[in-house]
């Protein structure tokens, strides 16, 4: 426990370092008042989209879940694949198409007012992020016995008092840990917030990385603005209890006939889901057929040369399995520890996974460049191999496995517990026969978190991957860096296609099988 | 986790390392992305021999890596999209000097005067702008122009961009602090639309949001490549005019790599004629090395006349434009 605690601090441990060698220029920028103004639209950021996206997630998990609603399933993957758009790719394909002069202009005739701004960031984040709790929360209602809505259901209450005095307490613990991942996801997202030119504090960061003082100063506060958040999360989700009642676990599906609202729901997801994929991906798809049309002559492009694809695909793959196994089976542990016996250790272990997830990638990369560079000749052999960048996403996305966890391990019922220890099964016994079974819904859907937040991770991937390593995300990168718009576009779609697989035969059809 | 599952890592796991032997080869961490240079980095290694790594990524966030490796850096060479990377580099004493031969073959207003960079190609700032919206007859021949009527509030900028950045550090050595800093606290009070990037204002601009914007020339280039029909045009300011400034990709080596030798063939490939012509055609950039010729439709060379610009000759260099940028409240 102290090894992974040490490992998940060392993001923190070298920006003190930093500050500390930096000295009184690093105390400057953090007392410097101009800087104030930024930290605050994060902050409102970060609340607006935790807010909207606990809403949208949450409202399609249970129309997923707990409705008859038709080709659930089918709707179960389109609404988690939002997640793998790179957040300045789903910026940029929706501003795009909405912009005056955009597509919409050009094809429709309408001439929509600028996308920019706190709402537009709000809004498209919450679009491009709200699967952290649709995925969460989907998993835990998956895992709800259906007997206690069923006996509510007799004694006549409607649907919504049922989900608001049932079911909403049982997922509260869910919303509110899918809600501080996309918290965090907000207030440390670089691109979106300045495509959509509304300043936040990671564009400070960003615009004076080559000024040490001042970048590490605003990482530093962006690392304790994390930790505040993450244990006033702690201290809610503790408060609430959350365990499951006993119950008939064969009879789970019990789903509200919607009748004639039947079109409306199909409606209303089909909006989100077009809003958040279909959108972006039309965009992609007409540049992608644009470059095709025009015939781009380059030698170099995946138009001309589809095998240069088999590359990066496999890269994507290898470093997004590999990253959610071990985010998993890292964060299990600190899950049982924290929510079992509240141990101290864990719990500053539990509060630094979290700070992870909100430094950006570029500092964790940093940070570990730092350490194991100056390691023993053996730490020092790792550097930019597989291993260590596995490591790195562990360490920045460790927060959504772990997350996950808890929320599976809260819910454990005692009482089933108490009979396999009273039946004489062993810690190890009880754990593989009795727990996991019980938590896989939501420790799937955890590593789910982790496998497309890792196909889409840029700067550790770019600064870490063994030599010769290629991934889908840098390529969509570099492609857009340069407006190789059709490159780009053809790239951004094979990412979503691997991810839609990969969620499908992994996370989704599994947690099925299981519930 | 199934049987099946742990074999197709493995599977993949094979697939990915399988692919490395041979000599030691030459590790080249680029901020120019592979799209533009991977092509010729392919062509130095079938003309020597020698196999190369490249590590692509941004500039900055490179340079910030090769300072956290320290001495122990598998960096071999540095390849910058823009100087101020690279003077980040030198300011810390990471760079090696040159030899002289191979810095002669670049004039000397497009190397470094200690000799730790050369230039291999150049972007000019340009202003483009919406041939739909803007008469030409408006257009500025200054960039100074800018701030005042007519073209006041209608010209975007990038600030958090590294050439716009080179672009203002070089307006404080060629102009003086004082009208680096008016120039930014004019684009502040005639609120000057910002944005992301150079892509962000080319597509805007083509697009009718904003009409024109400050930017490198290539950008346009591209755009007009992948759609023909878009109205966005280039406009050169005069050629003595700071806002006409030619900004060189610079290419040094790091102090204390064990491939000396092949690091300078790099560098005096990238400045051959067959290297140089690829960047004059293929990226539409100028080529930088004495002789070389300009493409077709780009402007030559000797008619941009901006007095020979620096960082590392500049007291604070980048570190003193990022905080008058911050302190004019420019941001975006």
């Amino acid at each position: 426990m102290a090894l992974l605690a040490v490992l998940f601090a060392l993001p923190l441990l070298f920006l003190v370092q930093q500050a500390v060698s930096f000295g009184q220029p690093v105390w400057d920028a953090v007392a410097d008042p101009a800087n104030l103004a930024p930290a605050l639209r994060s902050l409102a950021l970060g609340v607006g989209v935790a807010l909207g996206t606990a809403v949208l997630g949450t409202a399609c998990a249970w129309m997923v879940t707990r409705t008859d609603v038709p080709a659930a399933r089918l709707w179960a993957v389109l609404l988690s694949l939002p997640l793998v758009l790179p957040s300045y790719i789903g910026a940029f394909t929706i501003q795009a198409a909405l912009a005056p002069g955009g597509l919409t202009d050009e094809v429709v005739g309408v001439s929509l007012p600028a996308v920019e701004g706190y709402w537009a960031a709000t809004v498209i984040l919450t679009l491009l992020t709200y699967p952290y709790v649709f995925l969460l929360v989907a998993a835990r209602l998956r895992q709800l016995p259906a007997n206690l809505e069923e006996s509510a259901r007799l004694l006549g209450h409607s649907p919504g008092v049922i989900f608001r005095r049932v079911v909403l307490p049982q997922i509260a613990p869910a919303i509110l840990a899918g809600a501080l991942l996309v918290f965090l996801y907000a207030v440390s997202d670089f691109g979106l917030p300045q495509l959509l030119r509304y300043d936040t504090l990671t564009r400070v960061i960003f615009a004076n990385l080559l000024d040490r003082p001042v970048s590490t100063a605003l990482a530093l506060q962006l690392g304790v603005l994390a930790l505040l958040t993450a244990s006033l999360e702690r201290g809610a989700a503790g408060r609430l209890r959350t365990e499951t009642r006993v119950g008939d676990r064969g009879r789970v599906g019990l789903r509200w006939p919607l009748g004639r609202r039947r079109p409306l729901a199909v409606l209303g997801l089909g909006a989100v889901v077009v809003a958040a994929l279909v959108g972006p991906m039309t965009v992609l798809v007409y540049w992608a057929g644009r470059g095709l049309v025009s015939s781009t002559s380059r030698a170099s492009s995946v138009l001309a040369d589809p095998g240069q694809l088999l590359a990066p695909v496999l890269g994507s793959a290898t470093g997004g399995l590999l990253a959610a196994a071990a985010a998993t089976v890292v964060g299990l542990p600190i899950a049982f520890l924290t929510v079992r016996h509240r141990g101290r250790a864990a719990e500053v272990a539990s509060g630094l996974v979290v700070t992870g997830f909100a430094l950006p990638g570029l500092i964790i990369a940093l940070s570990l460049s730092f350490f194991v560079l100056r390691g023993p000749a053996v730490v020092a052999g790792l550097y930019q191999t597989l291993p260590l960048l596995v490591l790195a996403y562990v360490i920045h996305f460790g927060a959504q496995s772990l997350r996950a966890s808890q929320v599976a391990v809260q819910a454990l019922p005692t009482a089933v517990i108490d009979a396999a220890r009273t039946l004489g099964a062993g810690r190890l016994r009880r754990l593989v026969r009795v727990e996991l079974p019980m938590m896989a819904p939501s420790v799937l859907a955890g590593g789910g978190l982790v496998l497309l937040s890792t196909l889409k991770e840029l700067p550790a991937t770019l600064l870490l991957s063994p030599p010769g390593f290629r991934a889908l995300s840098t390529e969509v990168w570099a492609a857009t860096n340069d407006a190789f718009w059709a490159d780009a576009s053809v790239l951004a779609l094979i990412l979503v296609l691997l991810s839609g697989v990969l969620t499908w035969l992994l996370v989704l059809r599994r947690a099925d099988a299981l519930a | 986790m199934s049987r099946a599952l742990l074999s197709v890592l493995a599977l993949l796991l094979l697939a990915a390392v399988g692919c490395s032997s041979g000599p030691e080869p030459i590790t080249i961490y680029s901020g120019r992305g592979s799209s533009l240079v991977g092509p010729v980095l392919e062509d130095f290694a079938e003309a020597t021999g020698i196999s190369v790594n490249v590590r692509y990524g941004d500039s900055a966030e490179l340079a910030l890596l090769i300072e956290q490796e320290g001495d122990r850096s598998p960096a071999d060479v540095f390849y910058s999209q823009s100087p101020g990377a690279t003077g980040h580099l030198a300011g810390l004493d990471r760079l090696a000097v040159l030899p002289q031969e191979t810095l002669d073959l670049v004039d000397d207003r497009f190397r470094n005067g200690d000799g730790l960079w050369v230039g291999v190609s150049g972007r000019q700032r340009v202003l483009v702008y919406n041939a739909d919206l803007v008469e030409e007859a408006d257009l500025p021949s200054s960039v100074f122009e800018v701030l005042d009527p007519p073209l006041a509030g209608r010209v975007a900028v990038a600030p958090n961009n590294g050439s716009f950045q080179d672009f203002i550090t070089a307006m404080r050595q060629v102009e003086g602090e004082d009208v680096a800093r008016d120039f930014l606290e004019g684009l502040v009070a005639t609120d000057a639309p910002t944005y992301a990037n150079n892509n962000a204002i080319v597509e805007a601009v083509g697009r009718g949001e904003v009409e024109m914007g400050l930017v490198n020339h290539y950008y346009n280039h591209r755009f007009l490549a992948e759609d023909p029909d878009l109205p966005s045009r280039n406009h050169r300011l005069d050629g003595d005019d700071i806002g006409a400034l030619l900004i060189a990709a610079p290419i040094s080596v790091l102090e204390g790599t064990d491939q000396p030798e092949a690091a300078r063939m790099l560098v005096e490939f990238l400045l051959s004629a067959e290297a140089q012509e690829y960047f004059a055609t293929e990226t539409f950039e100028y080529p930088l090395a004495r002789g070389a010729v300009a493409a077709e439709g780009v402007p030559p060379l000797d008619t941009i006349d901006v007095p020979p610009f620096d960082i590392d000759q500049l007291g604070g260099g980048l570190d003193a434009t990022l905080e008058l940028i911050r302190s004019s409240g420019l941001a975006g």
